[in-house]
């Protein structure tokens, strides 16, 4: 068991065109991290200066993590994890 | 819907120049959105309903049909005449829906209310839909209300943007 993140389009050119990866942790934090490992340049577009970045939200088991401890949001095997790039402009 | 005295064949500039979009990221589509004229009279109507407060929403079609077939009003969260965001819940609920039905986003829109139909620094740098065409429709002329308007599509990948031919089909 792993916790499943949910890749956006336009994010799947570091994940070889899979639209979900696999990784292990405690938080998304670590899962973050774990991912990483496999797909290098993934966090970046997700995470900056250590907080989510602005216009990507990522929801765990449907839950926004920006109300459930950003990157400390609690995670564990079975989980789905999605990001999801806000749609907005000017 | 009420009938529109200003029609989309007017509306709807039929011009434009077909590039060859990144085909890498997107193989299925070409530079040209085809759409049916009652969703193109959909989104000027949301347009011109919101002005001068920008609005937005998506017309979903099964993934990688290229096909737009329903279209979904979204909330400006920002409520705002030149700033727009999808309301994130209701975005999360429509990305719900679309996966568990296999469809995705074939069009982004949104109006422009005092400015040209042509996508701002911001648009580009935040287009995140590599596989969707972005219909811009500036109310800039017309107003809150029945009066010339301009459509016009783009793809954004990567902060290039290609304007694309609009096929209007009945």
């Amino acid at each position: 068991m792993s916790v499943e993140v949910r890749i956006p389009t336009v994010l799947r050119t570091y994940t070889g065109g899979q639209k979900a990866v696999h990784g292990n942790g405690a938080t998304l934090q670590e899962v973050l991290d774990d991912i990483e490992e496999r797909n290098p340049g993934l966090k970046d577009r997700i995470v900056e200066a250590e907080t989510l970045r602005r216009f990507v939200n990522i929801y765990v088991n449907d839950e926004d993590v920006r109300f459930s401890g950003g990157l400390n949001a609690p995670t564990s095997d079975g989980d789905v994890v999605v990001v999801l790039p806000a749609v907005a402009g000017g | 819907m009420s009938p529109l005295t200003t029609s989309p064949a007017e509306a709807v500039g039929l011009i434009v120049r077909m590039r060859v979009v990144s085909q890498a990221i997107a193989p299925n589509l070409t530079a040209v959105l085809k759409i049916a004229r009652e969703q193109v009279d959909a989104m000027i109507a949301h347009a011109w309903e919101d002005h001068p407060d920008e609005a937005c929403g998506v017309i979903i079609g099964l993934e990688g049909s290229d096909v737009p077939t329903r279209l979904v009003r979204m909330i400006n969260a920002e409520r705002s005449p030149t700033f727009f965001r999808f309301e994130p819940q209701e975005q999360f609920a429509l990305y719900k829906q679309m996966s568990a039905a296999g469809e995705e986003i074939v069009v982004v829109y949104h109006s422009h209310t005092a400015t040209e139909a042509y996508p701002s620094r911001i648009d580009i740098s935040l287009a995140s839909e590599p596989q969707a065409h972005y219909v811009i429709v500036s109310t800039a002329q017309s107003g809150p209300s029945e009066g010339p308007v301009s459509v016009r599509s783009f793809r954004i990948v990567d902060g290039a943007v290609t304007e694309e031919e609009i096929q209007v089909t009945e």
